[in-house]
């Protein structure tokens, strides 16, 4: 059946499909490098290199960096706990409500990111929190828990359970199991879900408007300079350097996960 | 032998043993264990939330004083029916109905061509091609496309180098589709929405087509159904499930989105948008979240529709 070629027209609307989804990043690409101040003209002039040091000398631009960073490896870090904890209980037994708390856990993504956002205003408000650091990484936890859920549950689906059961029997306590049996099958797709959730947490927006306060992290930063034309160099640059966080990890989970079917004990 | 036997009783003896022979023995204890922290999190906190949101809808704004009160009323809700709010709703609905379309239009192709004329190297490289975009940062794309819309922008050059500004024109005159540029006509905030979300919708898409039995193709052309006809009554009606459930992303995504209104296209708001001044510069939390009430609303109608697709057995 695949031996037969796809016609002309499939094959010009999926590789133009490509082009068309690629195309606006390499414009991003394009635009850091150019050397005018108002980056708007195509095609581009000239390139330089010099608006990277224009932008890394800006405080405001580090600031962003380091809040953004900060937030993501803590909101991926409390993910990677949480999300590991419910995929262990939710893998093999079921019990009353199980549903409900798988639906629970993907509500947050699933529900548009304003009533999240909104929700969670409203109850920091009502209990006097004042929004800041905190709120920020509480509200991204809370829906970058589903994306480590999704990882390790689909390991441990692979992985034998026979194994667990085997280590036992040998003589290991629960803690040599978790560490020689457990991780090792586990680790790469923990690794690679803590780096899809880190990757969202680093470019959330919409959740973030409501929750920020005073701070402000890097796509808050980058959407409040988009009413600055003055400074579309720096943009341009700050985009590029976003653009690229988001993107590596997504390489990275691929390879870590793929040909997750080899995984020893899943022939059980 | 002996030294196994050893070892194996001084194990029985260390605390860590005696625990996980205990959570070994009591499932139910060792389930609790690992559920707890979880159903902390999201039942105190993001439930709580939900919670918190739904009753602050029936509080009272006073329009003079400008503070909230905690007196339950239902005039927030009324408050949506008025025409101002409901063109809002109008506007966004339909929005998010036109870019799960399009964006269904354009995945097909793609997802078909990945599932069945792709092996190997070249699906692995289609796969992280459609990942890799629609992981990138969301603000940046919408940023790309500021830059992409604008007068000298990348569109324009095109548009004149290819001859095409005559069309352009006549495409931004068509009341409710136009504007007076692209970067603030209709068509772009719609073209914005469809680059966005469209990845959302191969993959599914392409997942259902996967799982599609090739010897089912066979037999219908070994029973005499040209390829337009085996399209149209076997690959097309089995790849319902998928092209619904991507459509579940663009249709929730584009329904609670405010970025993108807000960058690109015509003033007048969307129910994001709504949500956003009110709670923000109004300070009128109980209307922004009565507001918020709509989407959910939609998209629960919208996943009841979508269920009876079958578009959870492909998510």
């Amino acid at each position: 059946m695949h031996s037969e070629r796809a016609s002309w027209g499939l094959r010009l609307a999926a590789w133009g499909g490509l082009v068309f989804l690629h195309f606006p990043i390499l414009i991003i690409f394009l635009y850091a490098f150019n050397t005018e101040d108002a980056a708007f003209s195509f095609p581009p002039k000239g390139f330089t290199l010099k608006w990277f040091s224009v932008a890394f000398a800006r405080q405001d631009v580090l600031d962003a960096i380091g809040l953004s960073l900060q937030i993501a490896c803590l909101a991926t870090l409390i993910a990677m706990i949480l999300g590991t904890l419910a995929a262990a209980a939710l893998y093999r037994r079921d019990f009353f409500g199980k549903e409900g708390i798988s639906l629970m856990l993907i509500l947050p993504i699933a529900l548009p990111g304003i009533v999240t956002g909104l929700a969670l205003l409203a109850a920091f408000k009502s209990l006097g929190i004042e929004p800041g650091v905190l709120t920020i990484v509480i509200g991204h936890a809370t829906f970058c828990v589903v994306i480590v859920y999704n990882n390790v549950i689909a390991r441990l689906r692979r992985t034998s359970h026979s194994l667990i059961e085997a280590s036992m029997d040998l003589g290991a306590d629960g803690w040599q199991t978790f560490r020689y049996i457990i991780l090792p099958n586990l680790g790469s797709a923990l690794l690679a879900g803590g780096m899809l959730a880190f990757a969202l947490s680093f470019d959330e927006i919409i959740v973030t408007t409501f929750t920020a306060g005073h701070e402000r992290t890097l796509p808050l930063w980058l959407l409040n300079q988009l009413s600055r034309p003055r400074d579309v160099p720096v943009t341009n640059v700050v985009a590029m350097l976003v653009m690229l966080v988001t993107m590596l990890p997504i390489l990275g989970a691929y390879y870590l996960t793929r040909g997750g079917e080899g995984v020893a004990g899943s022939g059980k | 032998m002996q030294l196994a036997l050893d070892t194996r009783t001084a194990a029985v003896g260390g605390p860590l043993r005696r625990l996980s022979s205990l959570l070994y023995r009591k499932p139910n204890l060792y389930l609790s264990l690992l559920l707890v922290p979880p159903l902390l999190w999201f039942g105190a906190i993001y439930l709580g939330s939900l919670l918190a949101l739904l009753w602050q809808g029936f509080y009272t704004f006073d329009d003079f004083t400008m503070a909230v009160t905690p007196e339950l009323t239902l005039a927030n809700l009324g408050a949506l029916f008025q025409p101002a709010n409901y063109d809002i709703i109008l506007r966004t609905l339909g929005m998010a109905v036109a870019v799960s379309l399009a964006a269904g239009l354009l995945a097909f192709p793609i997802a078909y061509y990945m599932a069945r004329y792709t092996r190997g190297k070249t699906k692995a490289f289609f796969y992280i091609a459609v990942m890799l975009p629609m992981w990138a940062s969301y603000i940046v794309k919408a940023y790309a496309w500021t830059l992409l819309l604008a007068k000298g922008g990348v569109a324009q050059w095109f548009v004149d180098h290819l001859g095409l500004a005559p069309l352009l024109q006549l495409v931004l005159g068509i009341p409710g589709i136009g504007g007076s540029t692209l970067s603030t006509s209709h068509l772009g905030r719609f073209l914005v929405f469809v680059y966005i979300w469209l990845p959302f919708m191969i993959l599914p898409i392409q997942a259902s087509l996967e799982r599609l039995p090739p010897n089912l193709l066979q037999a219908s052309a070994d029973l005499g159904a040209r390829p337009a006809q085996t399209f149209r009554q076997v690959i097309l009606p089995l790849s319902i499930p998928g092209i619904a459930a991507g459509s579940i992303f663009t249709f929730s995504l584009t329904l609670g989105d405010f970025i993108v209104p807000q960058l690109v296209g015509p003033p007048g708001y969307f129910i994001g948008s709504m949500v956003y001044a009110q709670q923000g510069a109004i300070g009128n939390l109980p209307m922004a979240a009565a507001f918020t009430l709509v989407p959910i609303v939609l998209i629960a109608i919208y996943l009841s529709i979508v269920k009876r697709l079958g578009a959870f057995d492909a998510l």
